[in-house]
């Protein structure tokens, strides 16, 4: 089964979704960010929806999971790129996925990632006082 | 109401709710839904879809391009053999803001379409119909 | 029965075109339909040859059958005719006439044929009106649904021009709403500004509500519905414009806005700037340089 592939860009890991997914490959995404955040020790997720055209309780319940997920394994993750239609959608279906952040774009979302990184490691350089 | 064209597509593999997506994007341009629109009923197609699969334990889907007094529209109907639902006033309640419930979006659903109606008898199976029009 | 009435309404069609054509024309003109100058008499004149040809080739083919396939090509002629005139801005009776203005023509072709008995003059009498009544009421009905697209089009106009969405600053918009917010309105705004988000990469949408009379529930739930579409898409909104009546209205209806909200859209405008992370600082004034001087020729620097 094709899995969707998942890049490393410095300390955070970037997933580009091309493809109207199936639930199963849906979860092995999951599956693979979770392992890669912990083989990688990343600090953040970016994950680019800009090419979905649809997003529904499925793939909306994945995002939620990532994103609580990657908290816990203390990373960040950004959803970028969701289109006008998709989130006039989500809203109606009931999902705000309010545990999710999100950004317009890829390079929104890489310096959100790493405001809070450079944010946290000022907070443990002051830890160190 | 008359129907222009008509598809049934079975629902038996998490692949088949992709097939099923794509259909429903299909009849939605020829109808000539705008983009919106377009991105609801094909979202409603998927929760359905799903359901049918997942609680249904698979069945199949009937898609129309129906047309009434000038309008044309799309619709969809979702038909299984599983365990039905007890409580169907109860399973358009439950829905992803309860976090609880049996999670299958009925709700969600109703709210994308222009046109809504359940049938369902536990050990007989259900029958979900929706359309959107134009 | 409707056969034979059909084909004897053909021949008879046929045989009396040149009675009929003129004298429907000549009615149509009596009730009025070229005094509003929409259409020549040339057009009218081409529309009732038209239509009358068609009718005689589904009478020949059906007798008086209007749901058989033979009426297609009439009824086809006929809708687009209806919803011509519908566009144009004629009444639903002066459009209606153009079916109705043709029974008397036809009936008074049926009374000079001498080849037809007193009965079977009656019988095609009846089922001729039957045909043109229900001619008719296609009519109509073409008609009213032709106005009512003009009508919700018309609505989606406003509903646009009424929410134009404004750059305040590099990343910043404003949505000044005007007017009551309904569910079909909210789509259309929220469509909008999303749009707008996309296109000019904004991280914050203002909505100023100062133009909006009231905040019901409904209405809360159409805003709120905006801002988590906009924060979905990695925009945070503010709400401005909030009138003293209206956060009264919405503690006592229990509505909740989370979301910033400021009275005046200057407030949420220096919210905004704050949050892109942006300051004002007043402009200095350089040190021995005036404009006056560089008019006159300047000294040197």
């Amino acid at each position: 089964m094709d899995r969707i592939p998942i890049l490393k860009f410095g300390s955070a890991l970037l997933v580009t979704i091309q493809v109207d997914m199936h639930d199963r490959l849906a979860t092995a995404l999951e599956d693979d960010l979770t392992a890669r955040i912990v083989s990688n020790n990343a600090r953040g997720v970016l994950i680019d929806i800009s090419a979905l055209e649809v997003v529904d309780s499925f793939i909306g319940r994945m995002l939620d999971n990532i994103a609580a997920v990657s908290r816990i394994l203390d990373a960040d993750t950004v959803v970028v790129g969701m289109r006008p239609a998709v989130a006039i959608t989500l809203v109606e279906l009931g999902l705000s996925l309010t545990g999710v952040k999100t950004a317009l774009n890829v390079e929104r979302g890489m310096a959100m990632i790493h405001d809070r990184l450079a944010g946290s490691e000022a907070d443990d350089a002051d830890d160190e006082d | 109401m008359p129907t222009t064209k008509t598809e049934r597509l079975g629902i038996k593999i998490s692949d088949d709710v992709v097939r099923v997506r794509q259909l429903t994007r299909t009849l939605a341009v020829e109808v000539g839904l705008g983009l919106v629109d377009q991105t609801k009923v094909v979202t409603a197609a998927s929760e359905l879809a799903r359901n049918t699969l997942d609680y249904g334990g698979g069945g199949e889907v009937t898609a129309e391009v129906v047309e009434q007094g000038g309008r044309r529209g799309v619709r969809l109907t979702f038909e299984d053999k599983g365990p039905g639902i007890a409580d169907i006033e109860q399973a358009l309640k439950d829905g992803f803001t309860s976090g609880k419930g049996m999670g299958l979006g009925l709700g969600g659903a109703k709210r994308l379409c222009n046109e809504f109606s359940i049938a369902s008898e536990p050990g007989l199976g259900t029958k979900v119909t929706i359309a959107r029009w134009k | 029965m409707a056969e034979q009435a059909g084909s004897d309404v053909a021949s008879l069609v046929s045989r009396n075109e040149k009675t009929i054509l003129p004298e429907w024309a000549e009615l149509q003109k009596k009730a009025g339909t070229l005094h509003t100058g929409r259409i020549t008499e040339g057009e009218l004149l081409s529309q009732s040859r038209n239509f009358l040809h068609l009718l005689h080739e589904a009478l020949a083919q059906a007798g008086t059958d209007t749901a058989s396939a033979a009426y297609e090509p009439a009824k086809a002629m006929l809708s687009e005719l209806s919803r011509g005139r519908a566009l144009q801005g004629f009444s639903p009776s002066e459009t209606a006439t153009f079916i109705f203005s043709l029974k008397q023509p036809l009936f008074n072709a049926l009374n000079r044929d001498k080849t037809l008995s007193a009965d079977q003059i009656a019988s095609t009498v009846w089922s001729l009106t039957m045909l043109l009544d229900e001619l008719g009421l296609l009519t109509l009905d073409i008609f009213q649904k032709s106005r009512e697209e003009v009508i919700v089009r018309q609505q989606r106009e406003i509903a646009e021009l009424s929410t134009p969405v404004v750059k305040l600053w590099e990343g910043i918009l404003a949505l000044p709403l005007i007017g009551t917010l309904d569910s079909q309105r909210t789509q259309v705004v929220m469509e909008n500004l999303l749009q707008t988000i996309v296109d000019d990469e904004a991280e914050i949408a203002i909505i100023d509500i100062t133009g909006v009379p009231t905040v019901d529930t409904l209405t809360a739930q159409h805003l709120l519905k905006t801002v988590a579409a906009a924060r979905l898409m990695g925009a945070d909104c503010l709400i401005s414009g909030i009138r003293p009546q209206i956060a009264q209205t919405m503690v006592h209806l229990g509505v909740e806005l989370n979301v910033i909200s400021k009275a005046s859209l200057a407030d949420a405008f220096a919210v905004a700037l704050r949050q892109t992370g942006r300051t004002i600082v007043k402009a200095k004034r350089v040190e021995g340089y005036t404009f006056a001087d560089k008019k006159s020729g300047g000294q040197d620097a």
